[in-house]
C-alpha cells in the first residue's frame, strides 16, 4: 500500500489504494467475446470450457443474439477428462467441423477456460498444429479468458495482446504512424479517424482491426493511444516491438478526448492553432451535450464497484465535468502507470479500492450511502431493493460511450436512473 | 468435446442454486473460480429478485492453485456462517473447482460447524442444470428431515408441494393454483418445498400424509425417498391442462378421502368453452410442433390434441432422465421423438416438420422468428418475459385458461386466415403484411422478400415448373410450407417426376381432410 500523504496538487496520484481479496462479484475474461465477436468481422471465437463457459456467454449476453453468433463453445465432457479420448483429437474434430460450416471464417481464436488451464490443455500447441493444417485460409491464435487468471475486459487485452505478434512489421525508418488501440464501437472509430485525418495524420491504424486479414504494421515509429484503460498486456506487447505509448487521459468527455488527441497532435508535430481549430467544435457539442446532464448530477455521491477498469477514468470524467463527488472508486486492477494522468485530477478525498471482498465492500456501500452506485447486474437489482439507485456498468461497455459526440450520451447513462427515480410516482 | 452455441440447461451447480435461492434460512458455499458469480444475475435479472442468491463463492485464482485453495474454502465458509447466520449450508463445487479435488465436503466436515452441512456431489462434466437440481433437492429432504416424525393421519389430509423452485417457468403462479385445488377439497399444506421452505420446514416434511409431486425434474427424487421413509404416497398427475387438472383432482380426492365435486367444478375453468364454441373452428388440425422440458412438452401435446384439436406434428424435450416418459407420448401421437440438446437439430427438425406453430422454450421461440413461424413458450430455460406481472400460471384451470389465449393469440386468426386466401392478391391485405393483430411479427416493407425473386421461376433442379411455384405462392405463408411438402410427398408417392398445375391440385385432393 502506497503510504504516501495525499496532496491537492496531485489528486489522488498518491492516495493510498485499499487493497481486498474475497468474493468477487465480476465477470471473467471469456465475457469479452460477447463484444468483441461483433467488432472482428472475420473472426469466429471458440470457447475450450465447460456447460458453465457456454452459460456464461448467453448470460452474459443479456438476450441471445438473433443472428447465429461467431462464437461457440467445445465443451469438455467426461470422457474427454477420463482419458478415453484424447483432446487434442477431440479439438482437431470440433474445429474441422466447425471450419467446415463456417467457410467465411478468416481467424479462429482458441480461447481458453478455467477447466481448460486447470487440465493443462495446451491450446498454444493446438492452435500451432491447426494453424498449420488450415493455412492459409484460416490463422488459429489463441489467449486465455479464464475466470483464474482474467477479470471481465482482461479478456480483451488478452485477445488483443495475442493479435500483436501477428502484426506486420513496419520498416525501420518510416514516417511515424499512429495505431489507436482498444475495440471501439464503429462509429466511434470512424469518428476518431475522421478527427485524425483532419489534424493532418495520415497513417492511422486500429488494433482490433475490423477485418483481422488487414492488421496494421507496427515497429520503433509507431506510436499508439489506448482508447481503453484494461490493456496493459496489448501495451507490453507493442513495446517490445518497438511501439512507444503516448500517454493521455482517456478520451471521456470534452477534456479526456480533447487530451487523448492532443497526445497524438503533439507526438505528430502538428500546429497548436490548427489542433485547436479542429478539435473545438467537437469540443463544444461535448460541453453543451452534457449540460443538462450537469445539472441533475452536479454534486451527487457516487460509487463504483469494481467491474470493468473503465472506473477511474469515468469517476475523473463525472467528477471534473458533471460536478459529481466520487466516494469510493472500485476497480479490479488499477494500472497506475497507465491511469496516472486521470488518478492526479481526482479529488484527494476519494478511497480507492482495488479487487474485492464483496461483502465487506456493501457494508462500506451502505454506510456511504451514494446518491448513485455504479455496479454489475447480479448486484443492481438487490441495491435497489435497499433503496440505493444504480447503474448497470456493463452497459458502459455495451454502449458508445468515447469520444466528443457520445459525451452526451456517457453523462446520460448516468442521470437517467436518478431522472427515473424522480419521476415514478409507483 | 460437445461443439455448442446455446445451451438449453446450464451446469449442475446453477441447479444447486436454485433450490438454495428458493429457500429461506440456507447457504451454499460454492468452491468456484472468479466469474462464476455471473450466475447471480439469472436471478437478480431475469426473475427480477430483490435479494441476492444467498450463494457465497470461494473465487480462486490461477495464483492460489496448489496452495491454499483448501483454506480458502474454509474461510469462505467461516465468514459466510458468522455473516449470514443460516439455519443450514449446502456446500459443493463448480465445474473448476471439482477439477482441482479439494473435496468440499471433508473441509466443512473437519470444520465441526454447529449448523447442518449439505454436502453436493454434482458432475459438471456429466450431468446438467435440472439434474442438479434434483439432487439437491433429494440431499437436502435426506439429510434435514426429521426421521422421528411420522404422517399426522387425521381426518383432514396434510400435503407436501414438492418441486416449486428459483427461477422456474412460472413456478410461482402455478403454486397459486394449486393451493386453491387444495383448499376446495380440504386438504391442508404440510410444506412447499423448496419454494418459500427454510430447513426447520423440511425437518417436519414426514408429518404430511403425501407428497404433490408438481415438478417431476426437481422433485422426483426427493419423492421417492419420501416415499420409502415415511410411506408418504406421490401424486405424480402434472395438472397442466383441463384433463390433466382433472385427473389431478381426482387422485388427490382419492388420497384425502374427500369428494372431488369441490375443486371440479370451478366455475372459472372457460378453457373448454372457448374451445368448443364456433370461433376455435378454424384451430382444427393445426400442426404443432412441441419441445421443451418433458414434462412441460408431455403436457403440451396433450392440450394441442386432446384440448385444441391441433395435431402434434412433432415432440421432444432436452433432458435426457425424461426420455423414457417423452417416447411413451410420442408413441401416442405417432411422431418421433426427438430427445437432444442440440438447438440446431432441433431447428433441423422443425423445418421438416412445417409446423404451423411451434410451442418451445426460448430457444424455439429464435428458431420460429427465424423461420417465420408463430410461437408460444412453454418451458425453461426462461427468459425475462417469462416473469410477467400479472397472475399467469400454466397449471390448474386458471392455468389452462391461460394456456389458450397464449397459444392461439400468435395464430393468424379464422375469418382472416379465409380472407386472405381468398384475396392474396390485394397489394395491401397480402400474408407480406403479417397478421393484423400482431404488429411485431409485421416485417419491415423495405427488404423484398427472399422468396419473390424466385418466385419469377422454379429454382434450377426443383420438381416445380415455374407455374405450379407460382401457384404455390398464393397460398398464404402459414400453410404454404404444409402444402409444399404434402405436394412433394404426393409427388414422390406417385411416382411424377415433374410437380406441374396438375400435380399440385391432385395433391390437394389426396390431403383434403
Amino acid at each position: 500500500m502506497s503510504a504516501a500523504a495525499p496532496s491537492l496538487a496531485s489528486g489522488a496520484g498518491h492516495a493510498p489504494v485499499l487493497r481486498e481479496r474475497g468474493q468477487r462479484e465480476v465477470f471473467c475474461g471469456l465475457t469479452g467475446i460477447v463484444w468483441l465477436h461483433r467488432k472482428m468481422q472475420d473472426a469466429f471465437f471458440l470457447v475450450v470450457g465447460s456447460r458453465t463457459c457456454a452459460h456464461l456467454l448467453q448470460s452474459a449476453a443479456g438476450v441471445m443474439i438473433f443472428a447465429e453468433p461467431r462464437f461457440a463453445t467445445a465443451i469438455i465432457e467426461e470422457r474427454d477428462l477420463a482419458g478415453m479420448v484424447d483432446c487434442q483429437d477431440e479439438l482437431n474434430r470440433v474445429v474441422d467441423r466447425l471450419l467446415e460450416r463456417r467457410p467465411e471464417v478468416r481467424t479462429l481464436f482458441l480461447v481458453g477456460s478455467c477447466p481448460s488451464e486447470v487440465i493443462k490443455l495446451d491450446l498454444a500447441k493446438a492452435a500451432q498444429r491447426l494453424g498449420a493444417k488450415h493455412a492459409p485460409r484460416v490463422r488459429i491464435l489463441n489467449y486465455s479468458g479464464s475466470g483464474i487468471e482474467t477479470t471481465f475486459t482482461e479478456g480483451e487485452d488478452a485477445c488483443l495482446a495475442s493479435l500483436v505478434p501477428e502484426m506486420p512489421a513496419l520498416e525501420f525508418g518510416s514516417p511515424l504512424h499512429l495505431l489507436v488501440v482498444g475495440a471501439l464501437p464503429d462509429i466511434v472509430e470512424e469518428q476518431f479517424l475522421r478527427l485524425f485525418a483532419e489534424l493532418g495524420i495520415e497513417r492511422v491504424g486500429v488494433l482490433p482491426a475490423r477485418n483481422l486479414a488487414d492488421l496494421p504494421a507496427v515497429g520503433p515509429d509507431t506510436r499508439f493511444l489506448l482508447a481503453q484503460p484494461f490493456l496493459t498486456e496489448t501495451a507490453l506487447a507493442l513495446v517490445d516491438r518497438g511501439a512507444r505509448r503516448l500517454d493521455a487521459l482517456f478520451p471521456f468527455g470534452a477534456e479526456g478526448t480533447t487530451d487523448w488527441l492532443h497526445a497524438a497532435a503533439q507526438a505528430f508535430d502538428v500546429d497548436e492553432m490548427h489542433f485547436n481549430r479542429v478539435v473545438a467544435p467537437g469540443r463544444e457539442r461535448a460541453k453543451r451535450a452534457i449540460q443538462h446532464s450537469r445539472e441533475r448530477l452536479q454534486g451527487k455521491r457516487i460509487s463504483f464497484l469494481p467491474d470493468s477498469q473503465l472506473e477511474v477514468p469515468l469517476a475523473r470524467f463525472l467528477s471534473n465535468e458533471l460536478g459529481m463527488v466520487p466516494v469510493e472508486v472500485g476497480t479490479p486492477y488499477l494500472h497506475r502507470e497507465h491511469n496516472a494522468k486521470e488518478l492526479a485530477l481526482l479529488p484527494d478525498k476519494v478511497r480507492l479500492s482495488e479487487g474485492q471482498d464483496v461483502d465487506r465492500q456493501l457494508d462500506r456501500l451502505r454506510a456511504d450511502r451514494p446518491d448513485l452506485t455504479v455496479c454489475g447486474l447480479g448486484l443492481a437489482n438487490p441495491l435497489e431493493a435497499e433503496g440505493l439507485a444504480t447503474k448497470w456498468s456493463i452497459e458502459l461497455v455495451f454502449s458508445p460511450i468515447h469520444g466528443f459526440e457520445q459525451a452526451g450520451d456517457l453523462a446520460e447513462l448516468f442521470a437517467r436512473p436518478l431522472r427515473r427515480r424522480d419521476m415514478l410516482k409507483v | 468435446m460437445q461443439l455448442s452455441v446455446w445451451t438449453y440447461e446450464g451446469p449442475p451447480h446453477v441447479g444447486a442454486m436454485r433450490v438454495a435461492t428458493a429457500m429461506e434460512g440456507m447457504h451454499y458455499i460454492l468452491h468456484a473460480p472468479q466469474g462464476d458469480t455471473y450466475a447471480d444475475l439469472l436471478f437478480t435479472m431475469i426473475e427480477r429478485r430483490g435479494k441476492r442468491p444467498p450463494v457465497t463463492y470461494t473465487t480462486f485464482q490461477a495464483r492460489d492453485l496448489g496452495k491454499d485453495t483448501a483454506q480458502l474454502f474454509q474461510d469462505a465458509a467461516r465468514d459466510a456462517i458468522a455473516r449470514f447466520n443460516p439455519q443450514a449450508i449446502m456446500v459443493g463445487a463448480s465445474c473448476t473447482a471439482e477439477l482441482i479435488q479439494d473435496d468440499p465436503a471433508g473441509l466443512a466436515d473437519a470444520m465441526q460447524l454447529d449448523c447442518p452441512v449439505i454436502p453436493l456431489e454434482l458432475p459438471s462434466y456429466q450431468r446438467k442444470e435440472n439434474w442438479g437440481a434434483a439432487e439437491t433437492f433429494y440431499q437436502v429432504v435426506r439429510r434435514l428431515a426429521d426421521q422421528t416424525i411420522r404422517p399426522r393421519g387425521g381426518t383432514r389430509k396434510l400435503a407436501n408441494i414438492l418441486g416449486p423452485a428459483a427461477l422456474g417457468f412460472r413456478h410461482r403462479d402455478d403454486l397459486v393454483e394449486v393451493r386453491k385445488i387444495l383448499e376446495a377439497l380440504g386438504v391442508e399444506v404440510n410444506c412447499v418445498a423448496p419454494l418459500g421452505a427454510s430447513p426447520a420446514d423440511i425437518a417436519r416434511i414426514g408429518a404430511a400424509d403425501f407428497n404433490i409431486v408438481l415438478y417431476p425434474e426437481i422433485a422426483s427424487e426427493a419423492a421417492r425417498w419420501l416415499e420409502k421413509t415415511f410411506a408418504q404416497p406421490t401424486v405424480r398427475s402434472v395438472p397442466i391442462g383441463v384433463g390433466a387438472t382433472r385427473e389431478f383432482i381426482a387422485e388427490i380426492a382419492a388420497l384425502a378421502g374427500t369428494e372431488p365435486a369441490a375443486a371440479l367444478g370451478d366455475s372459472a375453468s372457460r378453457m373448454p368453452w372457448w374451445s368448443r364454441s364456433v370461433d376455435s373452428t378454424y384451430l382444427t388440425g393445426k400442426r404443432v410442433f412441441v419441445f421443451g422440458d418433458a414434462t412441460h412438452a408431455i403436457a403440451a401435446a396433450r392440450i394441442a390434441q386432446e384440448e385444441l384439436g391441433f395435431e402434434v406434428c412433432g415432440l421432444g424435450c432436452y433432458n435426457r432422465e425424461f426420455a423414457r416418459e417423452l417416447r411413451e407420448a410420442a408413441a401416442l401421437y405417432g411422431v418421433e421423438p426427438l430427445i437432444t440438446d442440440d438447438h440446431l437439430a432441433v431447428e433441423e427438425a422443425i423445418a421438416a416438420a412445417t409446423p404451423e406453430l411451434v410451442l418451445g422454450t426460448q430457444m424455439e421461440r429464435h428458431i420460429a422468428k427465424r423461420l417465420g413461424l408463430p410461437c408460444a413458450v412453454i418451458s425453461a430455460p426462461v427468459h425475462v418475459q417469462d416473469f410477467p406481472a400479472r397472475h399467469s400460471p400454466q397449471m390448474g384451470f386458471e392455468g389452462a385458461n391461460v394456456i389458450f389465449d397464449s397459444w392461439v393469440h400468435p395464430l393468424v386468426m379464422g375469418l382472416e386466415e379465409h380472407l386472405l386466401t381468398m384475396f392474396r392478391e390485394d397489394f395491401e391485405f397480402s400474408d407480406g403484411a403479417g397478421a393484423s393483430h400482431l404488429h411485431t411479427q409485421a416485417p419491415s416493407p423495405a427488404p423484398p422478400a427472399p422468396e419473390t425473386v424466385i418466385a419469377n421461376d422454379a429454382e434450377p433442379g426443383s420438381l416445380w415448373t415455374a407455374e405450379a411455384e407460382r401457384e404455390l405462392r398464393k397460398i398464404p405463408f402459414f400453410v404454404r410450407g404444409k402444402a409444399r411438402r404434402n405436394t412433394e410427398l404426393y409427388a414422390a408417392e406417385q411416382g411424377r417426376g415433374a410437380i406441374d398445375l396438375a400435380t399440385l391440385y391432385d395433391a390437394k385432393a389426396h390431403h383434403a381432410r
